[in-house]
């Protein structure tokens, strides 16, 4: 185990009624890494990170923070904290101005120069230019930034991307894995990805998640060579 | 965004300024309506607070008009206190009576939040009713004019009477345009936006839709209040479901989530019944006709569509 150990699950499960969807997890991550979390569909993956950034109450097990039992913490508690998450689907404020969507989060960390801190968060997903516009009117891939954005702006010590990627160009997803390295630098990144090619290029480690239960964890060569992983997701 | 502040001062400045020239060029029948409109807005701004900008529609604003109504109208007819304390406690009744409900009905959300506002208004009306010796119920009690004078100026008069509701209007609007440029107003619109959005930016939804519903049960409160005092009438009426649905029609006609729309959907309200009421007994309908226009060409109100179509920036 991780001598400094940011995050961890201890038998970590959640029930929805007959369908155990979360079962037993134990899951530390270390300070700075990035892990990637994955999985075949409905092997859990985001009831877990729900599970850990107080969208969804457990039915059993405990987590830590810095040391710290949040299990019975509720999820706005968790943000002030320090984990933020992002949607899987889009959940900006479509109807307001991009500005406003990251001044929220920016001045819910708290910000000396509200305007200058919001447009240098903008700045950071090249969105900076777009600050007036409608954030409903963005095309799609600059949504998913902008989304990206306001988790960045809380300046968090555990940032989930929940399938941060799905529906973005080529072009769009290599500036994504530019920002999450920087990211890395100041925080740990725990990111649930479908795309492969992706996930071993960015992951420290990656965590395999089927049926609830954590099937493997390792680097991203160790997974490729696991014959488990392979029989249940990689499909080789 | 802090672009357009030049213009939004202008535009607010100027409407408070044209207001008071009024006064001078309109007859005294006129005159008399629009500080009963003026007052009024106050309650409507309050109720904007709450559904325009927070997202909460409640059915049981009357109790918070009422609050400050009856606290202020009690105190200074039945237990003696002059008017200027009278007026602060009505101001203050409104915010707490919409904090003790707050911390109950915002349990819920949508539906129930509607029912459960509205069940805690009718309780209100109901126990005004109950307390009839005191209150004297539906019929009310008049506050005597000697009993209307807060730092010496008698609300009675009508020069009087008009600047004053003049000078809480101008307040409320002040304080109104202040909130929702603040920090705050924008956790409450992103409350209205989509809630679940903004708990995972770290904001409870709980701490922040009470803010705004006792914000919004202070201008109703100090609206009830300021009503009593300049009007001297205090009666059960105004604890009914018809001041409840009121300011709801009146934020929606002038554009909820504007600043001045509440004022613009109580001014145009106003006279819609006046001048269709000095034509026909039906004015209720010339009434509902205009409301269904409303829903058909402009349904984000008269100032909701014009920042829609023409303004991006009015607040």
């Amino acid at each position: 185990m991780a001598a400094v150990s940011l995050l961890s699950t201890r038998g970590l499960t959640r029930r929805f009624g007959g369908l155990t969807a979360v079962d037993g997890v134990d899951l530390d991550l270390g300070t700075g890494e990035i892990r990637a979390l994955i999985g075949p569909n409905g092997a859990g993956k985001t009831t877990l990170v729900g599970l850990i950034c107080g969208r969804i109450a457990p039915s059993a097990g405990t987590i830590r923070f810095e040391g710290r039992d949040i299990t019975a913490l509720p999820a706005h508690a968790r943000v002030a904290l320090g984990i933020a998450y992002t949607f899987q689907i889009t959940a900006i404020y479509a109807r307001l101005p991009v500005y406003d969507n990251v001044a929220l989060a920016v001045q819910r960390r708290g910000a000396a120069d509200l305007a200058a801190e919001t447009l240098a968060a903008l700045d950071r997903v090249g969105l900076a230019d777009r600050a007036g516009q409608t954030a409903g009117t963005l095309a799609y891939g600059h949504q998913r930034l902008l989304e990206v954005a306001m988790g960045l702006a809380l300046a968090p010590k555990l940032l989930i991307l929940d399938e941060p990627t799905q529906g973005l160009a080529d072009t769009e997803i290599e500036t994504f894995k530019r920002l999450v390295r920087e990211v890395a630098r100041s925080a740990t990144v725990l990111l649930i990805e479908h795309n492969m090619e992706l996930v071993m290029d960015l992951a420290d480690r990656i965590t395999v998640l089927n049926f609830g239960e954590v099937l493997a964890e390792g680097t991203p060569a160790e997974i490729r060579a696991d014959r488990a992983v392979q029989a249940a997701y990689l499909g080789a | 965004m802090t672009g357009h502040r030049g213009a939004i001062l202008g535009l607010h400045l100027g409407v408070i300024g044209a207001l008071a020239a009024l006064y001078f060029v309109l007859p005294a029948y006129h005159v008399s309506n629009l500080a009963r409109v003026m007052v009024l807005s106050v309650f409507a701004m309050g109720y904007n607070i709450a559904f325009g900008y927070t997202g909460l529609l409640s059915l049981g604003h009357a109790l918070f008009f009422a609050s400050g109504l009856y606290a202020t109208g009690s105190l200074v007819q039945l237990a003696g206190w002059s008017a200027g304390p009278g007026l602060l406690a009505g101001i203050a009744a409104g915010a707490l009576v919409a904090l003790a409900v707050g911390l109950l009905a915002l349990r819920t959300t949508g539906v129930a939040f509607m029912i459960v506002t509205l069940m805690f208004a009718q309780a209100g009306y109901l126990l005004i009713l109950y307390f009839g010796p005191l209150t004297r119920g539906d019929e009310g009690y008049v506050i005597d004019r000697a009993a209307r004078a807060v730092a010496g100026l008698d609300l009675s008069d009508d020069r009087t009477r008009y600047f004053a509701a003049l000078a809480l209007f101008a307040l409320a609007l002040a304080a109104c345009l202040a909130l929702v440029r603040s920090p705050t107003g924008r956790v409450l619109v992103a409350m209205r936006e989509n809630a679940e959005r903004s708990r995972m930016l770290g904001y409870d939804p709980f701490r922040y839709r009470l803010i705004g519903l006792v914000a919004s049960g202070l201008l109703a409160g100090a609206s009830g209040a300021a009503y009593g005092l300049m009007f001297g009438y205090v009666g059960a009426t105004f604890a009914s479901i018809q001041y409840s649905i009121l300011p709801l029609l009146w934020v929606l006609l002038g554009g909820a989530g504007t600043v001045l729309g509440p004022f613009l959907g109580t001014l145009v309200m106003f006279y819609l019944v006046d001048l269709s009421s000095s034509v026909t007994t039906a004015y209720l309908m010339v009434v509902g006709l205009a409301l269904l226009a409303l829903v058909l060409f402009a349904r984000k109100g008269l100032l909701g569509s014009l920042r829609e179509r023409a303004l991006p920036w009015l607040p």
